[in-house]
């Protein structure tokens, strides 16, 4: 006998327990921080106004996600729509020299990061962020703002009302806690 | 001056709070030292050490986003609108 598990929606708490994740995500898609933030809150309005059609199956990030994932590739057809049609426009490595097998120059171009590289820094991303947010929310709060926002250990006691002994502990939980969650997950 | 071995020894506590503030660059030179004395010798915060640094390597190198509070509030007050 197998117990299946029904996960509920709460939209009042996707802001706080998902906007980051999202946000990580779409970033990596769309290289563009504005317009993934746009595209996160389309995110959430959409989870609204479908929310009757949530069975539960999934949980609640997942679907989000599902749901994040439609709107990237919205976000793509619209822009290409916008040109007429889907182009992809690429330039001569080395215009001033005609000669050479121009597609073989251009995928080898040295001087230019992998697209591997870029691939695994993106699910590196979103590997950290995962494991972040099964942080406790305060830890989760602290790590960001120290170590993605750059904020000052002063600014966040004082933004927090916490002391810099109470913060110290907290990124120091946070940190051990995604050393045993990258280790899991991420080799 | 000089320095005596007592005053470069360090708890394991206090290795691995410094080890967490250097991450930040927020150690000063002389705990950095007495990091690195301590290690020399504790093969447990030589490990942590080294994975905490692994850590810090992996968020610089994903370039992580975070909201700002106030664009996360917007988009609260956003959804609150259709809820």
């Amino acid at each position: 006998m197998s117990a299946t598990i029904t996960h509920t929606l709460n939209p009042e708490k996707w802001v706080d327990l998902y906007a980051d994740y999202l946000f990580n995500y779409a970033v990596s898609r769309v290289s563009d921080a504005e317009i993934a933030k746009d595209l996160v809150q389309e995110t959430f309005f959409a989870g609204l106004n479908s929310a009757k059609n949530y069975k539960g199956d999934a949980a609640e990030r997942t679907w989000l996600i599902a749901i994040l994932k439609r709107k990237v590739i919205d976000h793509y057809r619209k822009i290409n729509s916008k040109k007429g049609k889907a182009e992809v426009r690429m330039s001569y490595v080395n215009a001033t020299e005609e000669e050479g097998d121009w597609l073989e120059e251009r995928v080898a171009d040295p001087f230019t990061k992998s697209g591997e590289d870029n691939i695994q820094n993106k699910e590196l991303g979103i590997a950290i962020t995962d494991c972040l947010s099964k942080l406790p929310k305060k830890q989760s709060l602290v790590f960001t703002k120290k170590t993605i926002q750059g904020m000052s250990t002063e600014d966040i006691c004082n933004e927090l009302g916490i002391n810099p002994s109470n913060l110290w502990v907290m990124i120091h939980r946070a940190r051990t806690a995604l050393m045993g969650c990258m280790n899991e997950n991420w080799s | 001056m000089k320095i005596g071995l007592n005053t470069m020894k360090i708890t394991h506590e206090e290795a691995l709070h410094i080890c967490d503030k250097a991450q930040y660059n927020e150690a000063s030179k002389w705990e950095y030292f007495k990091l690195k004395f301590h290690t020399f010798f504790c093969k447990t915060c030589a490990k942590h050490s080294k994975r905490n640094s692994e850590l810090t390597g992996f968020c610089s190198q994903a370039s992580l986003h975070a909201l700002l509070d106030q664009e996360k509030e917007a988009m609260k007050e956003e959804l609150k609108k259709q809820l």
